[in-house]
């Protein structure tokens, strides 16, 4: 579900991290508007309310891990984790975790990836959000849910700061509900 | 500097959740400076900034080549995301070598800004990488041997 939607309808805070996301065209190949979130990093105030909207979602609703996807998922998660009073565990591409991993492979556009977690990182029964940056196909979120399912761990929701359309109407990825903060823009010279 | 171990009692506790592993290699600032660098930022009311491995920025960006035990490799940073005479603290998980926070280093100076210290959580000291800083001071939390 998207914030808009769901109890923050004109909150002024979501314009403005939408404003302050960059949009990149043709990267990484020509056809894709790359929703640049590193400009977002700059702008004090609105990576701050970034985090806040989050935090404020999360923090009563009993979560003790915050799991982050590699890479950019690790500049939103630890802030949520450290404020909510969560683990952060980071969600990692092959032979980056040096200590016993489990892994999930998923599938890309053109052939397939890979989404590792250290054992005992995650305990049974424990409730996990998921955090990356943005959700495109759901494909990296949902290996990332297989994962932390394998060991036994609730997801209760994935988060992500920008949400791609096709999102929009299956607000759920594998049955798991998806926040989304906004909506991509087409390009840097509109609003 | 080091911080004062012998006072603080959370060093303790940091210590203790640092695991030791045995042969695993160190890729460099990135990932692993990402996980510490935004709160700190957050915290102060300063920028985030991420040093990137090539291929990862899209947009504009420049680059610095550093030297590794066997080859070369090369951290990233987009122009415009640093003005000149910011005031700047480069954060990472350890430094080993010093070669990565050296390259930082020098992205930063190149584009005009002031590296005020680096800062890692920890750092191995019998590979002397504190002396390649550029006379930079470093803050680290707990030294491993």
């Amino acid at each position: 579900m998207f914030a808009a939607e769901n109890g923050l309808k004109g909150d002024p805070r979501l314009q403005a991290i939408s404003r302050a996301i960059r949009v990149v065209p043709d990267f990484p190949k020509p056809g894709i508007m790359f929703q640049d979130i590193t400009t977002l990093l700059l702008d004090h105030k609105a990576f701050k309310d970034t985090v806040d909207i989050f935090v404020d979602r999360y923090r009563d609703m009993d979560i003790s891990v915050v799991a982050g996807v590699e890479a950019r998922g690790f500049m939103f998660g630890p802030a949520i984790a450290l404020a909510i009073g969560a683990k952060f565990v980071p969600l990692r591409k092959p032979r980056k975790l040096p200590g016993e991993v489990i892994s999930e492979s998923y599938v890309l556009e053109y052939g397939t990836d890979c989404l590792e977690m250290h054992v005992g990182a995650v305990e049974p029964g424990e409730r996990v959000i998921v955090i990356d940056d943005l959700v495109a196909t759901g494909g990296t979120l949902s290996a990332a849910i297989k994962l932390l399912e394998r060991v036994g761990a609730e997801v209760v929701e994935c988060a992500c700061v920008i949400g791609l359309p096709e999102v929009k109407d299956c607000c759920r990825i594998k049955g798991r509900p998806l926040y989304i903060l906004v909506e991509p823009r087409l390009s840097d010279e509109c609003c | 500097m080091s911080a004062d171990k012998d006072e603080d009692p959370r060093m303790n506790g940091i210590k203790s959740k640092i695991r030791v592993v045995p042969d695993f290699p160190k890729p460099g600032i990135e990932a692993r400076g990402f996980i510490f660098g935004p709160p700190i930022a957050l915290a102060i009311g300063a920028k985030f900034v991420p040093l990137r491995k090539p291929g990862k920025l899209p947009g504009e960006i420049i680059s610095e080549d550093y030297v590794l035990e066997y080859g070369k490799d090369c951290l990233q940073m987009h122009i415009g995301a640093v003005q000149p005479e910011e005031r700047a603290l480069v954060v990472d998980d350890l430094i080993a070598t010093g070669g990565t926070l050296c390259a930082a280093m020098n992205l930063l100076e190149r584009v005009g800004a002031e590296v005020v210290e680096c800062a890692c959580v920890i750092e191995l000291p019998d590979l002397k990488g504190r002396e390649r800083l550029k006379g930079k001071p470093l803050y680290v939390l707990v030294e491993s041997h």
